[in-house]
């Protein structure tokens, strides 16, 4: 075509909107948060404030210097009943979300369950769990937060499966394509950005519940446990590190979630 | 007229009558038309004469509330389940997580045809519609024009005898349209299919067809048909830019601007000149 002979080849490497972002917008939250840490550390300093009430971020930095291994642990073993959670979670959710719109009857029935569902507080549910499943093992720490992720997961997928654009339809209509192959090749892909939209959604909520879930028993191990022990202690800066343990681990999910769905809907620039 | 024996679309006494709660909307009422083998055949008409909902028809995309549709001598339904046309919409409809290669790939997978007949046949698509460099690229990376060719090279991949396109340069703008005709008529002249075009564009619908079928609203009805190709045009696979501008070219769009007007109205509104 005479017309396109001169227009090169566009970059066609995959692009995260990510990479977009200027220093900006990175410089200024970061100039943003160490000056807040440094009016927090003037303000313990200057006003003799109890590390009870609230610790000096240096105390807490030292602690997290002298403790990164055990705090790491902690990290790990929470962070493992997160993913297992995590994970089954989503499965359940996606399975019956694909079922769901699948048979109309089913998403029917499944409405209000599902409404009772999205409000019941699932760590609540954690001290019933370990009589059931026993206090050695971290069963009821990871069902919790698979109960947490199913919820979000279920209504982003379902809300997906339903996204098929009317030409896609018809396309398929036109192809004689079986409902298997309208599935594999329009509907599911479809879905499939909404399906991470959920995982992310759901994700900083599987940290917290496996976590809150260490606070009403089950096996030592875990920062939930390490930041309990530790405030009963009155060891609070160490607490305290903990805690910032804990905020790197929700963060940590959160990006490789969010990483993972601006992956799949990269091409969806509509 | 060429090959009129065996007809590629026949449409016989077809109604269709769209019932929403009480109200019934008549958007076709008895409509008859035959579209020969290799001809080139445009619908036109001002938005609600039906012209969209008769190409759903004999794609089987939708059914008639009475009368009979036959593409090449089969049920409507049965040409489709046989992929005897292929199909495009104004919408490209591109799927945006497969590349351009795959998208155009996507109705050989579907049918069943190995990996390297799907790929070379994807090759010699993109050749024709002009875009091979861009084969591995994703349709949000094409403009609104290289998305359309996309489309219309998938809607080539079974090497169908007959195309059905429902408005495919309706969203483009004036230039990537006329450069898009140009390409059309080339594409039709080396494949020799037949055509069911719908537009709302009067040049466009004269540049390209053989016949035009103009409709009106309320109930959708053929008004008349004018023969483009007996008017002095020529066969719609040998029209160049050069038809453009040529007198039975403008005599023929005055004469469907008349039909689609009701009388003889010089510069009346309601249907877009383009």
């Amino acid at each position: 075509m005479s017309a396109l002979s001169g227009q090169s080849a566009r970059d066609v490497r995959a692009r995260l909107p990510i990479t977009d972002a200027r220093a900006m917008s990175v410089v200024a939250p970061v100039v943003f948060g160490a000056a807040l840490l440094g009016l927090w550390q003037l303000a313990v300093v200057a006003l003799d404030i109890d590390a009870y009430v609230v610790p000096a971020p240096s105390d807490i930095w030292s602690e997290l210097a002298a403790n990164h291994a055990t705090i790491l642990d902690g990290a790990l073993s929470t962070g493992r009943n997160a993913l297992l959670g995590m994970l089954a979670g989503a499965l359940v959710g996606v399975l019956a979300a694909v079922l769901s719109s699948a048979v109309r009857v089913i998403d029917q029935m499944a409405v209000p369950v599902v409404a009772a569902l999205s409000v019941v507080p699932i760590v609540a549910l954690a001290p019933v769990l370990y009589t059931l499943y026993g206090a050695a093992v971290d069963t009821a720490r990871i069902l919790v937060a698979a109960l947490s992720v199913t919820i979000p997961v279920y209504l982003n997928t379902l809300r997906g499966l339903r996204q098929v654009s009317a030409v896609h339809r018809d396309l398929m209509t036109a192809y004689a394509a079986g409902p298997l192959q309208v599935a594999r090749s329009v509907t599911l892909p479809t879905a499939t950005p909404y399906v991470f939209t959920g995982l992310r959604i759901a994700s900083s909520l599987a940290v917290i519940s496996a976590l809150i879930a260490e606070y009403f028993g089950g096996p030592i191990g875990g920062l939930g446990k390490s930041i309990t022990s530790a405030a009963s202690s009155s060891n609070y800066p160490l607490a305290y590190a903990y805690v910032v343990g804990a905020i790197g681990l929700g963060l940590a999910f959160y990006v490789v979630t969010l990483l993972v769905e601006l992956w799949f809907s990269r091409h969806r620039s509509t | 007229m060429r090959a009129m024996t065996s007809a590629a679309i026949q449409v016989t006494g077809v109604h269709r009558v769209f019932t929403r709660k009480k109200d019934q909307v008549v958007a076709l009422d008895d409509v008859d038309l035959t579209v020969g083998a290799g001809e080139f055949v445009s619908l036109i008409g001002p938005s609600g004469c039906g012209k969209s909902t008769l190409l759903r028809l004999v794609a089987d995309l939708d059914a008639p509330t009475s009368g009979s549709i036959q593409v090449f001598g089969k049920p409507a339904r049965q040409a489709r389940l046989d992929q005897d046309y292929g199909i495009a919409f104004q919408q490209a409809g591109l799927l945006p997580w497969r590349t351009v290669s795959g998208n155009i790939e996507l109705p050989l997978a579907l049918h069943g045809y190995p990996k390297a007949d799907r790929r070379s046949r994807a090759a010699e698509l993109l050749e024709l519609v002009g875009l091979s460099d861009f084969a591995q690229h994703h349709p949000d990376q094409l403009s609104g024009g290289m998305q359309q060719r996309v489309a219309i090279a998938r809607a080539l991949a079974e090497r169908p005898r007959l195309l059905l396109m429902d408005e495919p340069f309706g969203a483009l703008d004036e230039m990537t349209r006329e450069r898009m005709q140009n390409e059309l008529v080339r594409i039709c002249a080396e494949t020799g299919a037949a055509v069911l075009f719908v537009t709302h564009s009067i040049p466009e619908a004269v540049f390209l067809s053989d016949r035009v079928v103009v409709m009106s609203p309320r109930p959708g009805r053929i008004v008349d048909v004018v023969a483009v190709q007996a008017g002095g045009l020529g066969p719609s696979q040998d029209r160049t830019d050069a038809v453009r501008d040529a007198e039975s070219f403008f005599h023929s769009v005055a004469r469907v601007r008349e039909l689609l007007h009701g009388a003889p109205a010089p510069g009346a509104r309601g249907v877009e000149a383009r």
